[in-house]
């Protein structure tokens, strides 16, 4: 049994510093108070223990979890490590410390708390992530893509691939407005920027145009007389409906300024490989 | 007439239809515009609670037919608008980019004759794949009575063909769709099956063979415009099921827009709880592996609107009940009111590693409220006592309860329980 402590550990809020909080935890055989990444705000009660990031140890811990555990386990786990769970790093470590324990049997053990909080925590990241394809809205400024999003879990990295599946020949900037980052699509390439505080230009004529079309079948498609709230809201909650085209009003936003592109473009520019 | 007007008069035509699933193909993005995903992406909801996955419009809404049911028929006092071919799918190509759709759904009346509208259509189809190089979806419905050449053409773009079965018996096609006939429904279907069945093989022994129309093929029928019951619609479903090989058949009840000696009179509520009943059977037959003659049969030919009808199955089996969740295989956990596949397959994985409760039931996602008058979890029965009115009552939620006790009393409408329903949105999840 790991010695439980009064420290808690502080690692750099990557995937694979929080492994090597894993392998600390084993290595010192004591199981932490609490994890957290170097921006989060500080736990004052504790004393905090600075996890350094060591891809030897890491990529360890990676290969003990699928060889002690499964390669399931440790795609869970990669995803968990993106949603939104609170503690989530703690919630990983004490279901890692029950799979190697138990084995591969694991992740049957869907009844078992420990356990069954982190499927919660996965079912709710691919469920959001289901939604966010479906809900994303691009707006078009000469030529480039522009989207804003606001997901409770940290969806960029995940969508990253079908985007690319999808819209693969565009340039494209889709802005997670709440995590303060930006997956920017240039020439063929993804790249993962910091960016806080961006304010979305408006758009030009054309844009407002097809804008217009959109909501036109948006309101026209709905059959009169089968109103049914509840259930659009159940399908589609409440919390996307800002950042989605039909529910905006153009009426009240200004016409867009020359600059509105090149700012998108600057955007695009800033995930460009540096030669 | 603008684009604007346009877009509306045929959005409006087309709004009805209500098969626009866009799943069942999975085609990975080639660089260009457009991929598609075997489980298919709502990308919004209408006011009414439906899914909007595809741009759904007609090409054109002016009709040389006369079918009585149908707003956009020759006699009938509409506006009439035609999309150039270019003008949809430069359309389709705008909301595809901003990730407003999945694809294009497009249907016709039928213009002219059967071959014009399928060439106006096919044009459209063909701007759109080989000139802008779209990947996205493709729903296409085949227009009855057209060149099979035509329409050979047309699944070879288009992801999921379809031909509309209308109504659920020659008799009343006969009465209500006078240039339309059985044979010129039936033919294109069977062109289409044996088309995609080519193609399959085809597929298999060269690669890169063009695939026909690789989503499948879907049909829908009108429910409450002619006098067929639950019975025969189902028995229907089910033989296309099986002759025509498709993926889907969707109900559309009727809303009475236009009157006619023969059709229900303008402003008779349409039968949105038997088009409920009719999907809920439906998903019985496709994933719960129900036979139709185990739902309805000629003594009871019509869906109980109060229950559902796995609940109103299970409720007339009661002697199989109840099942031991530890122990019961895979095929009898499908038939508990309250677990659906999900729940099953979950079940099935969770019990080989520890005992199931109540609790951890409700843990995998089953519906304790129903399940539990009909199982056992470990020898323990948790519903009080196994007897049908008991069980009924139970089932019976809130305002339903209240209609129930109402009807025993002489009174009753369904609207409320079936609004009760569709706000929980029940369908898949019985
Ligand atoms: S063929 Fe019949 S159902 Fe189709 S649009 Fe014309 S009138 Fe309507």
């Amino acid at each position: 049994m790991p010695r439980r402590t009064d420290v808690i550990y502080r690692y750099d809020g990557s995937f694979e510093g929080l492994l090597c909080c894993v392998y600390r935890s084993y290595y010192e055989r004591e199981l932490p108070a609490g994890i957290e990444s170097a921006g989060a705000e500080q736990m004052q009660l504790y004393a905090a223990i600075d996890v350094e990031t060591d891809i030897a140890h890491s990529a360890r811990v990676a290969r003990a979890i699928r060889e002690k555990i499964s390669p399931q386990a440790y795609g869970l786990v990669r995803r968990a490590y993106f949603t939104c769970l609170e503690e989530r790093e703690m919630h990983i470590l004490r279901f890692l410390r029950l799979g190697f324990a138990k084995g591969g049997a694991v992740m049957q053990m869907t009844a078992d708390a420990r356990v069954n909080i982190i499927y919660r925590a996965v079912r709710n990241l691919a469920l959001e992530k289901d939604h966010m394809s479906g809900f994303l809205r691009f707006s078009d400024y000469g030529g480039i893509l522009f989207a804003q999003i606001e997901p409770k879990n940290d969806l960029l990295p995940l969508m990253a691939a079908h985007l690319r599946s999808r819209f693969g020949g565009e340039k494209y900037v889709v802005y997670d407005r709440a995590h303060g980052r930006a997956l920017v699509h240039g020439d063929g390439t993804d790249a993962l920027i910091e960016l806080d505080g961006f304010e979305p230009p408006p758009a030009d004529g054309a844009e407002r145009h097809i804008r217009g079309l959109w909501r036109r079948f948006y309101d026209t498609v709905a059959v009169e007389g089968r109103e049914n709230p509840r259930c659009r809201m159940s399908h589609m909650p409440k919390r996307f409906w800002k950042n989605m085209t039909e529910f905006q009003n153009e009426k009240d936003s200004p016409e867009r300024t020359a600059l509105a592109s090149d700012t998108v473009l600057q955007l695009l520019q800033l995930g460009e490989p540096k030669l | 007439m603008d684009l604007m007007e346009k877009l509306t008069v045929l959005t409006d035509a087309a709004k009805y239809d209500v098969a626009c699933t866009s799943s069942g193909v999975d085609r990975g993005g080639g660089g260009g515009l457009g991929s598609a995903s075997r489980m298919g992406i709502c990308h919004s909801f209408a006011a009414d609670g439906r899914c909007i996955s595809l741009l759904k419009v007609l090409q054109s809404n002016a009709c040389a037919f006369d079918c009585a049911y149908c707003v956009n028929r020759r006699s009938s006092d509409v506006r009439r608008a035609s999309f150039t071919p270019r003008e949809l799918a430069d359309l389709t190509i705008e909301f595809y980019r901003r990730n407003y759709i999945e694809g294009l759904f497009l249907s016709s009346a039928v213009v002219r004759d059967a071959d014009y509208t399928c060439e106006q259509m096919l044009e459209t189809l063909h701007i759109l794949r080989t000139e802008y190089g779209f990947r996205g979806y493709i729903h296409a419905k085949a227009i009855p009575g057209a060149d099979r050449r035509l329409l050979a053409r047309i699944g070879l773009l288009a992801d999921r063909m379809s031909v509309n079965i209308e109504l659920p018996s020659q008799e009343s096609l006969r009465l209500l769709a006078p240039d339309k006939s059985r044979e010129s429904i039936l033919t294109p279907m069977g062109f289409v099956k044996d088309k995609i069945q080519e193609s399959c093989t085809d597929v298999v022994r060269y690669r890169g063979a063009p695939a026909f129309a690789p989503a499948g093929q879907s049909t829908q029928m009108i429910i409450g415009a002619t006098g067929e019951s639950d019975l025969q619609i189902l028995k229907l479903t089910a033989a296309l099921y099986k002759k025509y090989n498709l993926k889907r058949v969707f109900f559309s009840a009727y809303i009475p827009m236009v009157s006619g000696s023969n059709l229900p009179a303008p402003g008779t509520p349409p039968p949105l709880l038997r088009e409920h009943r009719l999907y809920q059977a439906d998903w019985l037959l496709r994933f719960y592996r129900f036979e139709a003659s185990e739902l309805l049969d000629e003594r009871q030919p019509f869906f109980d609107p109060l229950l559902d009808p796995k609940c109103s199955w299970a409720l007339r089996h009661l002697e199989s009940f109840p099942v031991e969740v530890n122990r019961a295989d895979y095929e009898t956990l499908l038939r508990v009111p309250g677990i659906g596949v999900r729940g099953a397959r979950r079940i099935v994985a969770a019990r080989k590693s520890c005992r199931l409760d109540l609790d951890s039931l409700k843990k995998l996602g089953v519906t304790v409220k129903r399940a539990r008058y009909f199982i056992l979890c470990s020898g323990k029965y948790y519903g009080g006592n196994l007897v049908h009115d008991a069980i009924l009552e139970g089932l019976l939620s809130g305002n339903a309860l209240k209609k129930y006790r109402e009807e025993r009393s002489g009174q009753m409408t369904i609207d409320d329980i079936m609004r009760e329903e569709k706000q929980a949105c029940l369908v898949g999840q019985m």
